[in-house]
């Protein structure tokens, strides 16, 4: 069963006098219990694209189906009751900055009416799960990049939703913390079978977790399929560009770093 | 220095100043925040735009503000008369007082709370929170630190004008000055209160800054 459809979207924001199509004719079909990627250079649409899929966003026109329901037909008690069952995780985490840790996890679930004694105790378990059972009683700004994105999946987890939306969500952060989160990503997925969209403008974490994925060009999908077919066979410039132009970044920022004496193992903080 | 009575008076004066600083900053939050809040809730960019009720709300926050303080002061007095019996003495200058804060304690939390990170409401409204829910459990708490900043500031203000209120005869410290310091030539007893003022606003300024520090989450 598919789990979140999108037909023929299209989203155009209106300023004083400018018209930008942010989205053009989007279809978009991602089966339950997958890990799809969105990847595009920045400004192709992704951003908007998962916000259309929990109506953060509004589309101009078009249909968005999660489940068995359209998005666009529901009142805003029962999209608010929808927006539970799809866990989001954002670029720069949006913790609650004056909440510890295991506050920010019960948000959610305090939002929904949940128990104060439950909601603390599904919290902590779910910190658990992330690895963070030691950070409770710690505030977000004592914490690192990585620390503060699994907080947040925690917080995403807690109302045990179907879809996980992942905005970006290891663009902010260093290639070895990159992996760590993927990894519990991918764990969420298998073990919770929960299916994940995930925005990204890095061939690598596509390559690392996704099923499937979608190539994003000027907000159009331009390319979609399998990970393999794609790597493989690529048919788009905008494709095989970033495909390839990675590989190209790589190579040249190892050849840079071992150049001035770095060896690329070390080198752990944002190069880019 | 001062005889016996003078000091009584002082201590007095100093007891009133605060009375209706304290009693008009809690009015004023009581009308200021709810205020405050549905100005930068219904802002264009807010969490529920609306258009109608932010311009209405932005006009009579610009017409009250507008309005000198001691303008206000007058042209209340018949409003104050109405609801507490009289329109002189501390707890007459506290209507005038509340009057004029409101308004400006709508302003200071309207701009707190859109200081508050879009990506943390953003995240909220993905959780499904509504616009209570938001307001309540988002924006008050993310705003907290700079909230008290203003309440502060508030305080601060306030006391400043409730001396303003000394001309007709509002009490409290700033009447003593006008009194004694203006009309009777007694310049010692003039700067004696204003240093009591400066005391009052200091004290008030640090322990305000010391909580709101205290609470404040974001350092690590």
């Amino acid at each position: 069963m598919s789990e979140i459809q999108v037909k023929n979207l299209c989203k155009t924001f209106t300023g004083k006098d400018t018209v930008v199509k942010a989205l053009k004719d989007i279809e978009l079909t991602i089966e339950s219990g997958d890990i799809y990627g969105i990847i595009g250079m920045s400004g192709a649409g992704k951003s908007t694209l998962v916000r259309c899929l929990n109506y953060l966003e509004t589309p101009t026109s078009g249909e968005v189906w999660v489940g068995e329901q359209e998005l666009g037909a529901l009142k805003e008690k029962e999209l608010r009751e929808l927006r539970s069952r799809i866990g989001m995780i954002f670029q720069h985490f949006n913790l609650l900055m004056q909440k510890n840790v295991l506050d920010n996890v019960c948000f959610p679930l305090l939002i929904q009416g949940v128990k104060k004694k439950e909601a603390r105790a599904r919290a902590k378990k779910l910190l658990k799960t992330v690895g963070l059972s030691d950070k409770e009683k710690s505030y977000p700004a004592q914490l690192s990049g990585g620390q503060k994105q699994r907080v947040a999946i925690a917080r995403a987890l807690a109302s045990e939703p179907e879809v996980l939306l992942c905005d970006e969500a290891t663009s902010a952060l260093d290639p070895k913390t990159t992996a760590s989160i993927l990894k519990l990503l991918q764990e969420i997925n298998r073990d919770m079978g929960i299916t994940i969209v995930l925005i990204t403008h890095q061939m690598s974490v596509v390559r690392q977790i996704c099923n499937h994925v979608a190539i994003m060009e000027k907000g159009r999908i331009v390319e979609s399929g399998s990970v393999e077919q794609i790597f493989n066979h690529p048919e788009t410039d905008v494709a095989r560009h970033l495909i390839l132009g990675e590989h190209q970044e790589e190579k040249e920022n190892g050849e840079y770093l071992h150049s001035i004496g770095v060896e690329s193992e070390e080198v752990t903080g944002d190069v880019f | 220095m001062f005889s016996s009575e003078v000091n009584q008076m002082l201590l007095q004066g100093i007891g009133e100043t605060l009375y209706m600083t304290l009693v008009s900053t809690f009015f004023g939050y009581v009308l200021g925040l709810p205020m405050g809040i549905a100005l930068a809730v219904t802002d264009r960019e807010g969490v529920k735009p609306n258009a109608v009720i932010y311009k209405i709300l932005d006009v009579i926050a610009n017409i009250v503000r507008s309005i000198p303080f001691l303008i206000l002061l007058i042209l209340l007095i018949p409003f104050t008369r109405l609801l507490v019996g009289k329109s002189y003495g501390s707890t007459a200058t506290i209507v005038p007082l509340v009057v004029a804060a409101a308004p400006f304690i709508g302003r200071m939390v309207e701009s707190s709370i859109k200081e508050v990170d879009f990506g943390v409401i953003e995240a909220a409204k993905s959780m499904g929170a509504g616009t209570f829910s938001i307001i309540w459990k988002v924006l008050l708490v993310e705003a907290r630190t700079s909230l008290l900043v203003g309440v502060t500031i508030a305080l601060g203000t306030i006391l400043g004008y409730s001396a303003m209120a000394g001309v007709i005869g509002g009490g409290g410290l700033g009447d003593i000055a006008i009194r004694y310091g203006y009309y009777r030539w007694q310049t010692d007893i003039m700067l004696v209160t204003v240093i009591l003022l400066v005391v009052l606003v200091q004290l008030l300024q640090t322990i305000g800054m010391k909580v709101s520090v205290r609470l404040d989450k974001r350092k690590s």
